[in-house]
């Protein structure tokens, strides 16, 4: 399995939904060798004993940690693959790499080694060199089908299955039209390329799915959902004191566009006429908050209106435990796991229906996220009413237990086995 | 009649805030870095109040009394030297002791009140008056608002509480074609004098004096004084103002400003001119004209305007929301409630949500404690959350014990 990033260093979803899909796997009797780029040496070090530590805590399934890791073994690329790096230090970086990796690489893949020779320094080429490791590591490994997450990784994914004709497997967590306002054509290409040498597609959500149909034009037969799933062992109850009396409403998540934080604001001033007792918060960062911090300052509701910045760690559950409502109004969303975290965590949730989770979920209220009414109205009935609230957060949390990794897990399973029987 | 030189610097320290995070809304009554305004007030007393303070005393005592200085104290900062440099206050009192030190009138708060509430604007002001009264045994007899903001109506307000002396920026916006150089009358009420900054021989000192690329560089008291002897040469008094920690904070020790200042008397005096106060600057000379000023200018900036502190959206919108709270603190009864709102009115805490940063950044970013404009917004946002909290409690257990 070829993954970029796996907890606690994470930047988004990715890595948690990596994390949760390997254990439902080694449930399944799967076993799976995870390969991701390492960010530096101590880090990838400290992140496995991390997932030790909560493991122990955790571990109520019976597995014993060392067997787990077993089956997940991790692979570390010795690369200079970072995800973020400024310019000079990377061609720095490069160049004192590049002389002890072209021997190994030109040993191992002398016609493939013009992936690097050409990209320029930046995550393009990180993406190719990546691709040449996993070629090298397919060729000492055994395994009966590949799995690659997201664009990042798939040529990895397509340089394993051409040294190994083992068949492959991507996971679509996201499309170039989910990320930006405007198409990385560079990105779009390398999606495009990966799906078509795929033997499988999983996409995590129908409205994923039909993206990768539509604007992909991938054949429909070859192209499945398995929904996310959220694991939440490991995960201890935190007590928060509670500062404020007033019912608060937050935004949890990167401010960017397709997250639709604009619609939020505009939603908290129409309740907030309503209800000035209302508090709302916008937790996260993002390229759109110095907009949405003056958006809020323009309105005039910055006493009622508050910014917390990027949250890190326990942060993000407390500000669950202090939130009586949770808003995802994205504009596009391929899947979205933090309303499924705010319901464990008893908030009521709000998500616009353009989100991949909104097809899972029966128990949160779902609008369109343009729909600055609707939306207030739904947020207005969630303070206002406490029959709803109550009713949101008891099916909700019911409803969100039964999202299992197990049970995904086993779907992933079922297409790695037609992948296979397909190759035959 | 003699040409006057009329020199006054102004000491203000604000009270810089803690990270005051969303999860601190409601739990945390404490909104100030102590670690930091206590480092900063030190760093300065030592670099630039106590040597400086030293400096004018030993030049008052040198001229047996023809050397004069003024000096406006923010209430504020009065309180962080009790706390931090006992030793700065001591130094203010020894100079006022030689009677040729004017303490100025102004905001507690160093607030910027005059635009927005009279009743709080004259609360403020009534409240420095009393310390600086309590401190160095003078009642004030002029005034000079925060930043020097001055309009004509803030003229008028001034008048209401009885001065007849207030110090303005000589903004060419404002004055046109007229020299600075004079005593001008508020338009509202002619007996309220105006006395207007030079600025630029304020900024000869405040700004440029270790410019080395500025053609005037090196500047000496005696080259100094001649500049000042000719821009007199018709006129009466050149107003020099300028914020004290220019002496070893803005200017540093090394470009040898103390050594400047400290042959600065001397070189004045031998140009035949004296050195006046404000107040005796308005009783020398008479006011040549009524000064017209409809929109508030101030000594900030390019613009001379108020756009330092409430130029932006997210300015005007912290400055309306805490100013909003003023009846209901008022309600409270209780001092440490109205003294945490009068510390949330430092003018600097909007200075800090600034966005003019390309121009007159350099200025805006000394002594800021924030990253960005954004931050200041929202870390004071979320302490006037929590304050407001506390003053809606206050006020409702006031209710239950009636």
């Amino acid at each position: 399995m070829f993954g970029w990033e796996f907890p606690p260093h994470i930047a988004g979803g990715l890595g948690t939904a990596c994390y949760g899909m390997t254990k439902g796997l080694a449930h399944a009797n799967v076993d799976v060798l995870f390969v991701m780029p390492s960010a530096s040496g101590d880090e990838d070090q400290s992140s496995v004993r991390i997932i030790n530590a909560s493991d122990v805590a955790a571990s109520d399934s019976g597995w014993n940690i060392n067997e787990f890791l077993d089956r997940v073994k991790f692979l570390r690329v010795g690369s200079n693959l970072h995800p973020y790096i400024d310019p000079s230090d990377f061609s720095e970086l490069v160049e004192k790499e590049k002389k002890s990796q072209s021997e190994e690489f030109k040993f191992y893949f002398r016609q493939k080694y013009r992936f690097s020779g050409k990209y320029g320094k930046n995550l393009m080429e990180e993406v190719a060199r990546y691709a040449m490791v996993a070629g090298a590591i397919a060729a000492d490994e055994q395994f009966d089908v590949i799995h690659a997450h997201d664009w990042l990784t798939y040529l990895a994914g397509i340089a394993a299955k051409r040294v190994s004709g083992k068949p492959l497997v991507i996971h679509v967590h996201a499309t170039a039209f989910d990320r930006a306002t405007s198409i990385d054509p560079e990105v779009f290409r390398l999606e495009k390329m990966g799906m078509e040498e795929a033997d499988k597609v999983i996409t995590v959500s129908n409205l994923t799915r039909n993206i990768v149909i539509n604007k992909y034009g991938i054949d429909p037969s070859k192209v499945v959902t398995v929904h996310n799933a959220v694991d939440f062992s490991g995960r201890e109850e935190i007590e928060v004191k509670r500062g404020v009396n007033d019912k608060v409403i937050t935004f949890l998540g990167r401010i960017t566009f397709q997250k639709g934080p604009e619609y939020f604001i505009e939603a908290a001033a129409k309740v907030l006429k309503r209800c000035p007792e209302a508090r709302f918060v916008m937790a996260g960062s993002g390229d759109m908050m110095n907009r949405c911090i003056r958006h809020v300052a323009s309105l005039g509701i910055s006493n009622r209106f508050h910014f917390t910045g990027f949250l890190r760690g326990d942060d993000v559950q407390k500000m669950f435990a202090l939130s009586d409502v949770y808003v995802m109004p994205s504009v596009s969303e391929p899947f979205g796991i933090s309303p499924l975290e705010a319901m464990k965590s008893d908030v009521p949730t709000i998500i616009s229906k353009q989100s991949g989770v909104a097809e899972v979920l029966k128990y949160a209220i779902k609008v369109d996220f343009w729909d600055i009414d609707a939306l207030a109205d739904a947020m207005y009935g969630l303070l206002r009413y406490p029959n709803l609230s109550r009713m949101a957060i008891e099916k909700g949390r019911r409803e969100v237990d039964n999202l299992k990794w197990d049970s995904a897990a086993l779907k992933v399973k079922k297409v790695y086995q037609s992948a296979i029987d397909n190759s035959k | 009649m003699g040409k006057s030189v009329c020199f006054y610097f102004q000491v203000h320290q604000p009270d810089r805030l803690r990270q005051f995070r969303f999860f601190d809304i409601g739990n945390d009554f404490h909104y100030f870095d102590d670690f930091t305004n206590r480092t900063i007030i030190r760093r300065i007393a030592d670099r630039c109040y106590l040597p400086m303070n030293q400096l004018l005393l030993e030049q008052i005592k040198a001229h047996n009394g023809a050397f004069k200085v003024a000096f406006s104290i923010s209430g504020v900062a009065v309180e962080q030297f009790g706390k931090y440099a006992p030793d700065v206050l001591d130094s203010f009192k020894a100079l006022a002791a030689t009677g040729c030190v004017e303490f100025l009138s102004e905001t507690y708060s160093h607030s910027l009140a005059s635009l927005s509430s009279p009743s709080e604007f004259k609360k403020q002001v009534k409240e420095h008056q009393k310390m600086i009264q309590g401190l160095f045994g003078v009642k004030p007899t002029a005034f000079r608002n925060t930043e020097l903001i001055y309009s004509d109506s803030i003229g008028e307000l001034v008048g209401q509480l009885g001065y007849n002396v207030v110090l303005a920026e000589g903004a060419k916006h404002v004055l046109g074609w007229k020299s600075p150089n004079f005593v001008y009358a508020n338009a509202l009420n002619p007996r309220v004098k105006v006395l207007l900054r030079n600025f630029g021989l304020s900024d000869d000192i405040a700004f440029r004096f270790g410019n080395k690329s500025w053609e005037g560089w090196p500047l000496t008291a005696d080259k100094y004084a001649s500049w000042l002897s000719s821009s007199l040469a018709k006129e009466d008094v050149v107003n020099l103002f300028m914020d004290y920690e220019t002496f070893g904070e803005h200017q540093k020790a090394s470009t040898g400003i103390f050594d400047f200042m400290a042959n600065l008397p001397s070189a004045v005096l031998a140009q035949g001119l004296e050195f006046s106060t404000p107040t005796e600057v308005a009783s020398k000379y008479q006011p040549v004209a009524p000064l017209n000023v409809n929109y508030p200018t101030s000594w900030a900036d390019e613009e001379r305007d108020t756009s330092a502190w409430l130029g932006n959206e997210l300015q005007e919108e912290a400055f309306n929301k805490v100013c909003a709270l003023e009846a209901e603190v008022m309600k409270t009864k209780q001092d440490k409630l109205i003294n945490t709102f009068r510390k949330l009115q430092e003018s600097d805490h909007f200075y800090y949500m600034c966005t003019k940063f390309f121009s007159d950044g350099s200025v805006h970013s000394y002594f800021n404690p924030y990253d960005s404009p954004y931050e200041a917004f929202i870390n004071y946002m979320n302490v006037l959350g929590d304050f407001e909290i506390r003053v809606k409690d206050a006020v409702k257990q006031n209710k239950n014990s009636k």
